[in-house]
């Protein structure tokens, strides 16, 4: 990475209009709305890993002698509800996404920029509600919150948790339909379809789901509100309903909501390795029917989270051929990442470092995944520790690598200083190592039979969990660094270059960081996407 | 782009129209179809919908994107409970092994 030159730093940009907290709270550019949801998500992301600390503390001995097992349910829940819906939906869209999206078509911002505080503000409201079922008690019903346990059974603080999760879905549908007006609408001149960043064909995939499922789970929500309080027969059988319905509810979202949570990490995959690739990105049209047909195909899949629940062997079958299908795209990304690099020139940055990570985890993920989505495996392993380790290795090792990829990719751009090399590569082969420490033993104990959501387990599983509660300490450590460097960066850094990293891209073409109105000039596009030929030369440090 | 501006009649049809099918609702609640209870009500509710979308939310109007968005809502929904409904009706179908 490079630094500034004496003239390439803009004394003038988004960060020096006020610098009052009015002037934060109130703003309507995209780029501080950004900046804002990075902060808000980091507190959840603190909150969410403290729970995650606790787990495997309790863990670390087979005998449950840490907490009570009623505090243990409430830490699962709470880390799955603060992780999922206040950190990971959020994570890539409303922070890199709010930031680049009209960055990168060349627009001076959002479709709506003022509801696109909104959503912010209605994120921060969703939060204080789950806050405050955290402070006064916590949940013990999964973040899944499966009926009737949490119609009829559960003492805990469903509603507020409940509330605090609907009302930030709003949230996720405002962000999402901004963004498809935005790509609809402001594309700079000449800036076609096929001309778009992978980032913002996989925001678009991404912003599709969110405006199409994040209803279903609102609804869903409501109707476990009014079973609970008015006692109405939705769920609960012995007044004529059916919990399984809820199911089906639940997971018409919360599947697809995993794709809201690794497509925008897909596209700053693709980002990432074109540019330190130095190449286009191999079959770029592939590459963004294959997010779009993940989106679609995403939405067909979710009776395989109920191979067990009574569903009909039918219905199982028909899902877990149609989950199969979802392998398809899926492995044509990260091919194409692969043949990408191939014969590419190659430099090992941070945020290189991370996208390899990414595209080995993201692998193991999936692919544990269609051994899941096979009904007489997953029956087998349900609710075990398999799945526990599946779907960290594609939420944890695929999205908050991603994440970290793209906030290391785009930090000079962001903050418009440089960050300490060594100590990024450090934390990155740190993250890399304590993520497969924590979660590679949790596949084998899963697969041995230890069940999820238990605070004790027999004895001869607790060389495995040792081996995971040691590697979440060094996950943690690889956590803590770039928060330290990066804030440290930001105030202390040394200035960068406009474009320290050589690429090409509408976002490059502005100041780093950015002026308020992106650019002086609406820019017209005539080139090529991701065209790196001739190739540019980074700039060496 | 140009903007259609309805003249108030059509917003006072949609709320007859609505008054109408709300009144129809509860008349047919005094009535046992059978299985058309069911079919019935959700008949209704998506005529409702139906005026609601087409005309107080100007779709009629409106371009084919803004078309196309409202139809996929309309197709997603159907999607939910086409797959919601092939695990309820084949519940209890039971499949026997052939022998051997």
């Amino acid at each position: 990475m490079s630094e500034a030159t004496s003239t390439g730093y803009p004394e003038e940009n988004y960060l020096t209009q006020g610098s009052t907290l009015k002037s934060w709270l109130l703003t309507t550019d995209h780029k501080r709305i950004g900046v804002l949801y990075l902060l808000t998500i980091s507190v959840f992301f603190l909150l969410g890993g403290l729970f995650a600390a606790g787990i495997r503390l309790e863990l670390a001995t087979p005998q449950g002698d840490l907490v009570q097992p009623e505090t243990y349910n409430r830490m699962f829940t709470m880390h799955g509800i603060l992780m999922i819906f206040f950190f990971l939906i959020p994570s890539i869209p409303a922070t890199l996404g709010n930031f680049l999206i009209p960055l990168q078509i060349g627009a001076k911002d959002v479709a709506f920029p003022r509801l696109n505080l909104a959503s912010w503000y209605i994120f921060v409201i969703g939060g204080c509600f789950t806050l405050w079922a955290l402070v006064s008690g916590g949940v013990d019903t999964g973040w899944t919150f499966y009926t009737p346990f949490s119609t009829l059974f559960s003492n805990s603080h469903v509603l507020p948790a409940a509330l605090g999760v609907f009302i930030t879905g709003f949230s996720s549908i405002l962000t999402g339909l901004n963004f498809i007006v935005t790509i609809h609408r402001m594309r700079a001149p000449g800036l076609t379809w096929f001309k778009l960043p992978l980032f913002i064909w996989s925001h678009y995939a991404t912003s599709l789901i969110q405006v199409l499922g994040t209803p279903v789970v609102a609804i869903t929500i409501v109707l476990v509100a009014f079973e609970r309080v008015f006692h109405l027969g939705i769920f609960d059988p012995s007044v004529g309903g059916d919990p399984v319905l809820f199911q089906h509810l639940f997971w018409f979202y919360s599947h697809p909501a995993v794709y809201i949570m690794i497509l925008p990490g897909m596209g700053v995959i693709s980002e990432v390795v074109a540019t330190f690739s130095r190449k286009r990105i191999f079959g770029y049209k592939f590459m963004a029917f294959a997010v779009l047909a993940i989106a679609v195909l995403g939405f067909f899949v979710w009776g395989h989270h109920m191979f067990v629940s009574t569903q009909s062997v039918y219905a199982g079958t028909v899902f877990s051929v149609l989950t199969m299908l979802v392998a398809i795209p899926s492995a044509v990304k990260v091919f194409n990442w692969t043949a990408t690099m191939y014969n590419g020139a190659v430099s090992w940055d941070t945020p290189m470092l991370y996208a390899i990570g990414f595209i080995g985890l993201f692998t193991i993920g999936g692919l544990t995944g269609v051994m899941l989505g096979t009904m007489g495996i997953d029956i087998h392993v349900h609710d075990t520790y398999f799945v526990v380790a599946h779907f960290h290795y594609v939420m944890v090792g695929g999205a908050i690598m991603a994440f970290l990829a793209g906030i290391h990719y785009w930090w000079p751009k962001i903050a418009g200083k440089t960050y300490p090399v060594f100590w990024s590569k450090l934390a990155a082969l740190i993250v890399f190592i304590g993520f497969n420490l924590t979660f590679f033993p949790q596949f084998l104990l899963g697969y041995m039979g230890m069940p999820r959501r238990y605070h004790a387990y027999p004895e001869e599983f607790q060389v495995l969990n040792v081996l995971s509660s040691a590697g979440a300490t060094v996950l943690g450590v690889g956590y803590l660094l770039p928060v330290i460097y990066l804030t440290y960066s930001f105030f202390f850094g040394a200035r960068c270059a406009q474009n320290p990293w050589g690429a090409v891209g509408l976002e490059w073409e502005t100041t780093s960081p950015p002026p308020t109105l992106n650019f002086d000039e609406i820019p017209t596009v005539t080139g090529e996407v991701y065209d790196y030929s001739p190739k540019k030369e980074a700039q060496v440090v | 782009m140009s903007v259609h501006v309805s003249p108030t009649s059509t917003y006072v049809k949609v709320f007859l129209t609505l008054i109408l099918l709300t009144a129809t609702t509860v008349w047919v609640a005094f009535y046992d179809f059978g299985i058309l209870n069911n079919v019935i009500a959700l008949g209704i509710a998506f005529a409702k919908a139906t005026v609601v979308v087409l005309f107080f939310m100007h779709v009629k109007w409106s371009s084919p994107l803004i078309k196309l968005i409202a139809g996929a809502g309309v197709v997603w929904l159907v999607i939910l409970i086409l797959f919601t409904l092939g695990d309820y009706l084949t519940r209890t179908i039971h499949y026997t092994a052939p022998p051997i």
